[in-house]
């Protein structure tokens, strides 16, 4: 299956598109935290700006944490899918996930990159790919 | 979960001095539309146009508009206060992050008022507030002072952050408020506002989210307006040269003030041109939330600072203004000089263009003997970065009498040591267009005294007939526009893509129609409010001088017509009044 990687991040201008475009189309809201993919900087914005988004693990750790099945692995490739109707808030998911992709908004609703693409076109520098996982590797920048 | 799409405006408002906070909720969306509108407003309620500029009880406003973080580039916000510069009202606008952090925080607008006891700084977010006793950070540098807050306030990548530096602190009348690092509210003094309430920093902290309209206006209005944005040529200019391409174009125009304004044009322009900076000192960009164009040029200086090869790198945000106030203002010609003083301007939490425009001021005095360097401290010479680099030291610490004056604006050092025919002052020290009559009296009487309240710059780049009560209508109706702009908050770069129909398609997306059907009059409305404001708290454009550098200068038209640009000052002050009357 089709993943979402943070592949050329040393591009990244610090707009949040992307975050935007998530919580915009995905979502349905208007913000930039309650999104599947998060960017603050590394240390202060003179130092360039961090994705933060689902590495799509294989197994899961945040599907195996769900008590409730809101969270179940996708057939292949790592990642999740999610059935927000299951979710009981209890933010078990969160905490389970090692690289802090999940948010938790004031409702204890959580919100995890489903790998659908949707806010790469977003990306004013292309710094987001989504294409078969074997194939995406955060490589060196090829000048144009 | 609050709905953010209201008719009224949700207002923060803090007490320094009480250490309270309350929300009021104001109605009038379709009247004040929000950021200059809004601002203005919440000055009229709060301020007192009577009294001194740091009188505690002067309000420091940051109002953002009705489409902020909705639409691409509605990513501005306004600060309204009453400036140190010339003790009126005064509006100062900035980007960053700061609108998107308000409009997370579920705040229109966050008042200020009160001093605090102590040094402090001021924390805010959709549920909370906190003012922390921060007396080690005063004296703090603009850079130091960033980091530490890094590491005391919450929310990171999801917050904005304002402080002042040094400048701030001393009451300097053109001290700004750093914005995320790389942006400001630079002109007139905000920062002074904030040292004079003992408020170090405000952190906006954007954690609430809201739903969205359903159906599909929104959306497509979105994606039209973000196509016009990316996909044409309608803001190329703002990311591939960035503003900084205008040095050369202005130079060759004999536009671009040289050495206070001796000189129009330079055969060195090559070593400050914006094509030199991306070339050979251009390290990214950075954007403003919510902004794809991502303008921010920043620029790339390295310096050795000890035997052995031991080097140090300084990131500095570059522009136009900042190049030709600390570069062809001072005689430079070499970029990564300048770089190296916007740094230290940076550092002190000076306004760039007043800072540079000031000490271009005090080399011609010192040159024609009217100072001494027993006043200035440093060997100010033009085109000698290094004595440029102590006097920004000396004039963020307000080191001496001269300093302190100098500070105050260029006209008051003027005043005290003579020199007044070539301060470069327009009503605060200029902006980079030495293009003609109808710039120098536009800004030099207009409400920001800025080269953004109307297209004056690019009128003058034209030929045109001098008809005086034309281009006076031409100023009042473009001022009028861009008060619905800068009230949405949109950025000024995009005013060719928010033209009146499609700031009117956006409202209605969000079920605004009311706003969307009152726009015209509400910008008028708007402009009228800042002309009452202005003129309440002492303002008199019949009294205000185009010094007379301005009238000794030739540009591409050839000389200046002195007689017409009094004639064009007199019928523009007069309008004014009629604008603000009450």
């Amino acid at each position: 299956m089709k993943t979402l990687i943070a592949a050329r991040m040393e591009r990244c201008i610090g707009c949040q598109s992307c975050s935007l475009a998530c919580a915009r189309l995905v979502h349905g809201r208007l913000s930039w935290h309650t999104a599947g993919i998060r960017i603050g900087s590394s240390g202060g914005i003179s130092t360039g700006f961090e994705a933060r988004v689902c590495l799509a693990c294989d197994p899961p750790p945040c599907a195996a944490a769900c008590p409730t099945g809101a969270l179940t692995p996708r057939k292949s490739d790592g990642g999740v899918k999610q059935d927000k109707k299951l979710c009981i808030r209890c933010g078990a998911c969160a905490e389970a996930c090692p690289v802090g992709a999940i948010v938790r908004d004031e409702t204890g609703a959580p919100y995890v990159c489903i790998h659908c693409g949707r806010c790469v076109p977003f990306c004013p520098h292309d710094c987001l790919e989504l294409g078969e996982k074997d194939g995406l590797r955060p490589g060196q920048e090829v000048a144009e | 979960m609050s709905n953010v799409i209201r008719d009224f405006f949700r207002v923060q408002i803090v007490d320094l001095a009480a250490r309270k906070t309350r929300v009021e909720n104001i109605p009038g969306r379709a009247q004040w539309l929000g950021g200059s509108g809004l601002a203005a407003l919440l000055f009229e309620r709060h301020g007192d146009p009577g009294a001194a500029w740091d009188d505690p009880g002067q309000p420091l406003i940051f109002a953002i508009g009705t489409l902020t973080g909705f639409f691409p580039l509605m990513s501005k916000t306004v600060c309204g206060f009453l400036s140190p510069y010339h003790g009126q009202y005064a509006e100062s606008h900035a980007g960053g992050r700061s609108a998107l952090a308000l409009r997370f925080a579920d705040l229109d607008a966050l008042v200020i008022i009160g001093r605090a006891a102590r040094p402090c700084v001021l924390s805010v977010g959709s549920r909370h507030m906190e003012i922390r006793d921060a007396p080690f950070l005063w004296g703090k540098d603009v850079f130091t002072t960033g980091k530490m807050l890094r590491h005391m306030l919450p929310g990171s990548g999801h917050r904005s952050i304002l402080r002042i530096g040094p400048a701030g602190e001393n009451g300097s009348a053109y001290a700004c408020i750093n914005v995320d690092t790389y942006r400001h509210f630079g002109r007139l003094g905000a920062g002074a506002v904030m040292g004079a309430k003992n408020l170090k920093a405000v952190a906006v902290l954007g954690d609430a989210s809201f739903p969205l309209p359903a159906g599909k206006d929104y959306a497509n209005a979105f994606k039209e307006i973000h196509g016009l944005v990316t996909e044409t040529s309608m803001m190329s200019k703002y990311h591939d040269l960035g503003t900084a391409g205008n040095v050369a174009a202005l130079n060759e125009l004999k536009s671009l003030p040289w050495r206070n304004l001796q000189a129009t044009t330079d055969a060195g322009i090559d070593g400050i041109s914006g094509e030199k900076f991306a070339d050979d000192m251009l390290l990214r960009n950075a954007a403003c939330s919510g902004c794809p164009v991502g303008c921010i040029h920043i620029g790339y200086l390295r310096e050795k600072f000890m035997a052995d090869h031991r080097f140090l790198y300084r990131q500095v945000a570059y522009d136009y203004e900042p190049i030709f106030s600390l570069g062809s203002m001072l005689g430079l010609t070499d970029g990564a000089k300048v770089l190296g003083l916007m740094d230290a301007v940076e550092r002190e939490g000076l306004d760039c263009m007043s800072a540079g425009v000031a000490l271009a001021w005090a080399t011609e005095a010192m040159e024609k003997g009217l100072v001494t360097p027993e006043q200035t401290l440093a060997d100010l010479r033009f085109g000698s970065a290094e004595g440029y680099a102590v006097a920004i030291r000396h004039l963020g610490a307000g080191a001496n009498e001269f300093y302190r004056l100098l500070a105050s604006g260029t006209l008051k050092a003027a005043g005290r040591y003579g020199g007044e025919d070539f301060a470069c002052v327009l009503g605060q020290e200029m902006a980079g267009y030495a293009t003609g009559e109808t710039f120098f009296v536009s800004e030099a009487l207009s409400f920001r005294h800025s080269h953004l309240d109307s297209g004056a710059y690019s009128a003058d780049q034209k030929p045109q007939d001098k008809d005086a009560a034309k281009v006076v209508a031409s100023f009042v109706k473009d001022e009028a526009s861009r008060c619905v702009l800068t009230s949405m908050v949109g950025c000024l770069f995009a005013r060719g893509v928010y033209t009146p129909e499609r700031l009117a398609q956006a409202l209605n997306s969000l079920g605004y129609a009311d706003v969307a059907g009152n726009l015209g009059q509400a910008g008028e409305g708007v402009q009228r409010l800042r002309w009452r404001l202005r003129l309440r708290s002492g303002y008199d454009p019949e009294h205000a001088r185009i010094p007379k550098r301005y009238s000794e200068i030739a540009t591409w038209k050839g000389p200046i017509d002195a007689d017409y640009m009094e004639e064009l000052r007199r019928a523009y002050a007069a309008r004014i009044l009629e604008l603000g009357a009450e």
